[in-house]
């Protein structure tokens, strides 16, 4: 119960905080994409309640803005883990069997591409080239990358953030 | 200013950030502090050297001595032989492959000594977040020769008969983009930088960015100046965070310099930029796409025309070139037309850089003059495929272009060159592939790709590609039917000839290429039901064979599924039912015991 009102205060706090950031946006041209950075930033992701704050400073429909979230692969509708995994897909990687990281990790944490396991810990993604092809395949936890890995690698990494 | 001794550069580009160099760079300060030399030596962060593969990466001048993956602890050897006793590391340089040697100097490795480096020039020489690196390498000299001997038609006509193309995909000549942006009617001009590198495998732009940001700030003035304009923007994707940083600090650095912003250099021309970031979406490096990004909105393409040198940003005339196209015109500007046309081939004039991975012993980063050839690339410069495997085809041009196989080795790499062999030059992503590599799965990954990120405003790429897809996946399922590959050509042809814009025009170029070169491959997977790389999952299955087989439990320890039994010293065996295909087992074999089938 006492954890469900911190989240909720937590989340009113923010909301503010994009209320705040906002502003500056007020009659600009073009500033749509610009300012949902911004507030998922703040926020981590756009829930509705963004989305509707977005709309209404920047004077255009929800259905806009909505549209244009959709449309980037870069903002997300819904939260994400604490520890947020990309695996890379890019070319040099999967020729050098990026698949087969990505369905260890699948398998390890019991969840599929875009989602998020149970306890908030972790999610996983699949993203396009990360620019490190050397040390292909790699994946992103957060912001450290971990790479030259194998599949039998992937236990020990998952390990230190338990 | 300070006068050092020696200076230590240590690459702080994406490739060696992530093997560790930041530490690394730490360990130098800390230990040369230690040693009392702060006042001799200096620690420079650069842009990418090149070599990503060998990072984190190490340069210390005068002697310019290449040590490669370098670890903390071996700081304190270095600086304490090499930078108090003046004894060149020898363990810790760099090693030729093929001939065991190890070189004193960083130009005469293979691996540079075949490069000629023009957009890269300043990639790992200076700090790129210090301006006054890049002026004293005659940073800012092109701006102000531009800006006080040429008029902008000079310049114009400079970069036209420079012979510049783009290098961000189609190929278009530069200076008669310049040209007809300049013509066009209109009081307010912008000048646009495409650094939405988006195709999968090429981190060029990103590496410029990274390594000399300055060098985009300058050419886009120049180009401003040339068209007219005052107004510039770069489009970046939000993925690059050390580039866009980096480019934060030179905007604000040029501003604070009178390089940038209101009366530059005293004269009367004002020009400012401004960034914007892309947020994932590949269609958006396809030019009027960019656009209407940049506008803040879907980055949905349009038909051309008009074009933007007519109609672009916000409806006004605007130039849209490439981070390297870019990168090139200062040094144009500079030493002349006449200089960079004499360089590369007959039609490709200058240099091009190639991100170059896969299986390939030296992934990354060179620049080569135009009309080398693939196999120099590949064999004398990148040292070839590692593990004695066999080449089998070499990717250029991303999702738009095509796989090329080991009889085009001799082509040299131009741009008509490879369109005539049905691939692309593209931005510049090399992705050499060997026999493990399959052909119907290579072609099946772009265009997992291509239909992910079609922006779905026109059928034939939205539903054309989709189609496609399923035939290839039916393929590599072992379903495939006869007729299925004339019904990919028809399809793929379709698609080419009305697809809106250049990603889903060029979109079934893998699957056209790969089809031409290696029909084989797609036979045997449709008539077989076999896969002769072995890589497609549905098609191979895993077998232990016992007499090979020493019964070491290494498999059964790294199977995640438990599908691996037996006894210690015994032949072990897989269950089919339980076995998910990992590979992990066949990775881990140390008897080359396990075997798809």
């Amino acid at each position: 119960m006492a954890v469900a009102l911190n989240q909720q205060q937590e989340f009113t706090a923010k909301l503010k905080q994009i209320e705040e950031m906002l502003k500056k946006y007020k009659g600009q041209k073009g500033a749509l994409l610009q300012a949902l950075q911004e507030a998922q930033n703040i926020m981590g992701y756009l829930p509705i309640e963004v989305q509707e704050m977005v709309a209404e400073t920047l004077d255009i429909t929800l259905s806009e803005v909505y549209s244009t979230i959709t449309f980037y692969s870069f903002f997300s509708l819904k939260p994400k883990g604490k520890y947020q995994i990309r695996t890379c897909l890019g070319t040099a990687c999967y020729v050098r069997g990026a698949e087969k990281i990505l369905d260890r990790l699948k398998t390890e944490l019991g969840i599929e591409v875009g989602d998020t396991t149970d306890d908030g810990k972790f999610s996983l993604n699949a993203c396009r080239c990360i620019g490190a092809c050397g040390l292909a395949p790699a994946i992103i936890i957060n912001d450290e990358v971990y790479g030259r890995l194998t599949p039998d690698k992937i236990p020990d990494i998952l390990k230190k953030f338990e | 200013m300070e006068i050092y001794r020696a200076h230590v550069l240590v690459c702080k580009g994406t490739g060696c950030v992530a093997s560790g160099s930041e530490p690394i760079m730490e360990a130098f300060e800390k230990e040369i502090e230690k040693k009392g030399l702060s006042k001799e030596v200096k620690v420079v962060q650069t842009g990418c050297l090149g070599l990503c593969e060998l990072g984190p990466n190490v340069l210390i001048y005068p002697e310019g001595s290449y040590y490669c993956t370098v670890k903390a602890e071996d700081v304190p050897e270095i600086v304490e032989e090499h930078l108090l006793k003046g004894r060149i590391v020898e363990r810790l340089l760099y090693k030729e492959r093929d001939t065991k040697e190890r070189y004193r100097s960083l130009m005469d490795i293979d691996f540079y000594k075949r490069q000629k480096r023009i957009a890269l020039r300043h990639c790992g020489l200076i700090n790129p977040e210090i301006i006054e690196e890049y002026i004293a390498n005659d940073g800012y000299r092109a701006l102000a020769k531009a800006l006080t001997e040429m008029t902008p038609q000079q310049v114009i006509d400079e970069v036209k008969q420079s012979g510049l193309r783009g290098r961000g995909g189609g190929g278009f000549s530069t200076g008669t983009k310049w040209q007809f942006a300049a013509n066009a009617q209109g009081d307010i001009k912008y000048v646009v930088c495409n650094a939405d590198e988006g195709d999968p495998g090429a981190f060029m732009d990103r590496s410029i960015l990274e390594g000399d940001p300055h060098t985009v700030l300058e050419a886009m003035e120049i180009a401003g100046y040339a068209i007219g304009a005052s107004e510039g923007y770069i489009y970046v994707r939000a993925e690059y965070p050390i580039a866009v940083k980096r480019l934060e600090i030179a905007i604000e650095q040029a501003r604070n310099h009178g390089l940038l912003g209101k009366n530059i250099l005293g004269t009367d021309f004002s020009f400012d930029i401004f960034i914007r970031l892309g947020s994932g979406a590949f269609v958006c490096g396809e030019e009027t796409a960019l656009l209407a990004s940049v506008e803040g909105r879907r980055g949905e393409p349009r038909p051309r025309p008009p074009f933007p040198a007519n109609k672009g940003l916000w409806d006004k005339p605007t130039i849209i070139n490439n981070v390297e196209t870019y990168a090139n015109v200062p040094e144009i500007i500079l030493k002349g037309a006449e200089w960079f046309s004499s360089i590369g081939s007959e039609k490709s004039k200058g240099t091009k850089v190639f991100a170059v991975g896969g299986k390939i012993n030296h992934t990354g980063l060179i620049e080569i003059p135009m009309g080398t050839t693939l196999k120099e690339v590949i064999y004398d410069i990148c040292g070839g495929i590692p593990n004695n495997k066999k080449f089998k085809a070499v990717q250029t041009g991303g999702p738009s272009g095509g796989c090329l196989p080991a009889s085009l080795l001799d082509m040299p790499i131009e741009y008509d060159t490879l369109i005539q062999a049905g691939s692309m030059m593209g931005s510049g992503g090399m992705i050499v592939m060997d026999e493990d590599n399959c052909m119907v799965d290579i072609a099946k990954f772009f265009l997992t790709f291509t239909q992910e990120e079609s922006c779905g405003k026109c059928p034939p790429c939205r539903i054309g590609t989709k189609r496609m897809l399923e035939i290839l996946e039916r393929i590599s399922n072992g379903e495939g039917k006869e007729g299925d590959i004339e019904l990919l050509e028809n399809l793929a042809n379709s698609i080419k000839a009305s697809a809106l814009c250049g990603l889903g025009q060029t979109a079934p170029n893998p699957v056209l290429s790969t089809i031409r070169y290696f029909r084989d491959e797609y036979e045997a997977h449709i008539k077989d039901k076999k896969c002769p790389a072995g890589a497609c999952k549905a098609l191979v299955h895993y077998e232990i064979i016992a007499d090979k087989c020493k019964g070491c439990g290494m498999c059964l320890k790294v199977c995640p599924t438990q599908a691996i039994s037996g006894e210690r010293r015994q032949p072990h065996k897989i269950d089919a039912e339980k076995c998910i295909k990992c590979n992990s087992c066949f990775d881990r074999c140390p008897f080359g015991a396990i075997v798809k089938i």
